[in-house]
């Protein structure tokens, strides 16, 4: 872990679960250590309890009994947030109306009692930094979605905080700002190298911007790795399906083969089994003539998405397969097509729900 | 008919109400306030007369102390409603808003047997210290007396604001370092003062005109509405009587005024 060289603070989370007062069990007992530096994304469905995790680590919740947060190994359990030191940005950006932009960015500068030049220079630093010049005597309701969120990542900055966490912070915008934003973000927080969590029900969002990911479900860590880890060694059949776009089969395995209506396809190990669960991504499959690969359908739809193909091919297992193929490829609904699989692009999936 | 001429002729009734009950009105009144012997100066009068400058003066402050203390009590309370769940909430919001059921005369009548004569704190006193505290006929009950129909007013519209509030607003603020109090400062107040202005120039209006309680509790509490009443049926002096009216509306008025211009930046910034 100690791969990462940037600044602020290391945070640990200790055994931390949250029950709500009216029962309801929002995450359960989770430990979880984030490097100073890494880029942490919190990524899962909405109510699967990434943003609870967040607020534990921002002071806006405190854990379950038995639960510890400890940042640099100080134990933070019972400060509340003003005293944490940390900088957040909302998903509503919670801009304050009643100040100008500039205002907006030195408050946190203000309450720490930092001279008002001082907190001059280090508001036109922020907004050099993040591309809002010119806007800083505007009132918040002058400004556009992208210039809000800028506006707020400026704010949680000022303060130098040891943890930046932000909760959704692009979801409010449109796809193409959400797009270009992430991009933004992304150069900003590698040059800023500080501690981020952040969270997302967005995968491309994690995929880009994570150092490592946190897959939740229903409360619970499901996996954590990097983006490549997640992407093609997925643990569960979850996280196979919501990251990425992935084909799941269920079939028998015999010698190492997976039985299918369309043949019989190869994967790595030699097993036996009665019944398995088998993931393959659409872009490992590739189209070639019928009968020059040892699985093959019928093409049921092709759709044109500019880059590539998206081609769903019926008769090989009891779902459409979805493959993937270069925007070259010349096939039509109808036609016989063979279908090749590398044996390493075929991952068995535990057995489960 | 053109599009146009169909939107005057539906705004016609809205012109025929207004000239009848507003601007006729209020023209006959600002007429008969010249037709004194003094013609148009009886109007400075009101400014001049020692008698009626006292009164004016009382009567704002009157309506300057409901309104503040109106708002700080509204203001606590309201957020309390808002941001709490209890068990008997419900009722008690209830209850608060029970008050509005009431005209002037009962909360005039409340107030006496609070603190009349006979009243309840004159009781308590007398047994405790020997001496029976009667402020139900000054400008003490009628002050009691608005602020009793004054607060559940205020404590709706500020509970309706408080709903609106972003919560996110005051866990931005605090996870910049600011204290409970900062966030109230710099955060809560700012976003609340529109329902301030909105509430309080309710409860400033209420307390400067209302009639019925100042006369149930005593005929000479020194207020406008009442030196109004006295001069129009007692000494059948109109023209005072609508030089008074007219000054009381256009005072109330210009203090509104103040209030809006004086917030202004922090109503169009919470816009």
């Amino acid at each position: 872990m100690s791969a990462f060289e940037g600044h602020g603070a290391a945070v640990r989370i200790e055994d931390c679960g949250k029950t709500f007062a009216d029962g309801t069990r929002a995450l359960e007992a989770a430990t979880l250590d984030i490097a100073r530096g890494e880029t942490l994304v919190l990524l899962g469905p909405s109510g699967c309890g990434k943003t609870t995790m967040l607020r534990i680590i921002a002071g806006l919740e405190l854990p379950d009994d038995g639960g510890k947060v400890l940042f640099d190994g100080n134990d933070m359990t019972s400060v509340p947030i003003e005293r944490r030191n940390v900088g957040m940005v909302f998903q509503s950006y919670a801009l304050f109306p009643n100040m100008s932009v500039a205002e907006n960015i030195g408050y946190g500068l203000k309450i720490r009692g930092v001279s008002k030049g001082e907190r001059a220079a280090r508001v036109a630093e922020l907004v050099s930094l993040t591309n809002i010049t010119g806007l800083e005597n505007r009132r918040i309701d002058q400004l556009s979605g992208g210039q809000r969120q800028r506006v707020a990542l400026a704010r949680a900055v000022a303060i130098r905080p040891g943890i930046l966490l932000l909760d959704e912070p692009l979801t409010a915008l449109d796809a193409a700002l959400r797009d270009r934003l992430r991009g933004e973000l992304n150069r900003l927080l590698r040059s800023l190298g500080i501690t981020t969590i952040y969270v997302t029900h967005d995968q491309a969002e994690a995929m880009e911007l994570g150092d490592r990911i946190v897959v939740m479900r229903k409360g619970a860590i499901a996996q954590i790795g990097t983006p490549r880890d997640i992407y093609f060694t997925p643990r569960n059949r979850f996280v196979a399906e919501f990251i990425g776009a992935a084909n799941i089969i269920e079939c028998p395995v015999e010698n190492g083969q997976l039985v299918l209506a369309g043949g019989r396809q190869p994967i790595r190990s030699g097993v036996n089994l009665a019944i398995a669960v088998a993931m393959i991504r659409p872009e490992t499959i590739e189209i070639v003539e019928a009968g020059a690969a040892p699985l093959s359908g019928v093409v049921e739809s092709v759709s044109f998405t500019g880059d590539r193909l998206r081609i769903a091919v019926v008769g090989v297992s009891d779902r459409p397969l979805n493959v993937d193929a270069p925007n070259n490829v010349k096939v039509a609904p109808g036609e016989r097509v063979g279908l090749r699989v590398a044996p390493k692009a075929v991952r068995l999936l535990p057995l489960e729900d | 008919m053109s599009n146009k001429s169909f939107v005057w002729s539906c705004l016609l009734p809205l012109a025929v109400v207004t000239a009848a009950f507003f601007l006729l009105p209020m023209a006959r009144l600002v007429i008969t306030g010249a037709g004194g012997p003094q013609g148009f100066s009886g109007y400075l009068a009101i400014l001049v007369e020692p008698r009626y400058r006292a009164t004016l003066v009382n009567t704002v402050l009157l309506a300057a102390a409901t309104t503040v203390v109106t708002l700080l009590v509204a203001t606590i309370a309201g957020m309390f409603l808002q941001r709490h769940r209890f068990p008997g909430r419900a009722v008690l919001v209830a209850m608060l808003t029970f008050p509005l059921a009431f005209p002037g005369v009962v909360v005039g009548f409340m107030i006496i047997l609070l603190a009349g004569r006979q009243g309840l704190i004159g009781d308590l006193s007398a047994r405790l210290f020997g001496e029976k505290l009667v402020f139900a006929y000054s400008i003490y009950g009628l002050f009691f007396g608005y602020l009793y129909f004054s607060i559940p007013r205020v404590i709706l519209t500020i509970m309706a604001a408080v709903q609106k509030l972003d919560i996110g607003l005051e866990e931005a603020a605090r996870s910049l370092g600011a204290s409970p109090w900062a966030v109230q400062r710099d955060v809560v107040l700012p976003a609340l003062a529109p329902a301030f202005v909105a509430s309080g120039a309710i409860a400033f209006a209420t307390a400067m005109g209302a009639f019925g309680t100042a006369f149930t509790l005593a005929t000479n509490i020194d207020v406008l509405p009442m030196l109004i009443y006295t001069e129009f049926t007692l000494a059948a002096n109109f023209a005072t009587a609508a030089a008074l009216s007219v000054g009381l509306g256009v005072i109330t008025w210009f203090i509104l005024m103040l209030a809006r211009s004086f917030s202004g930046s922090a109503v169009a910034a919470a816009g």
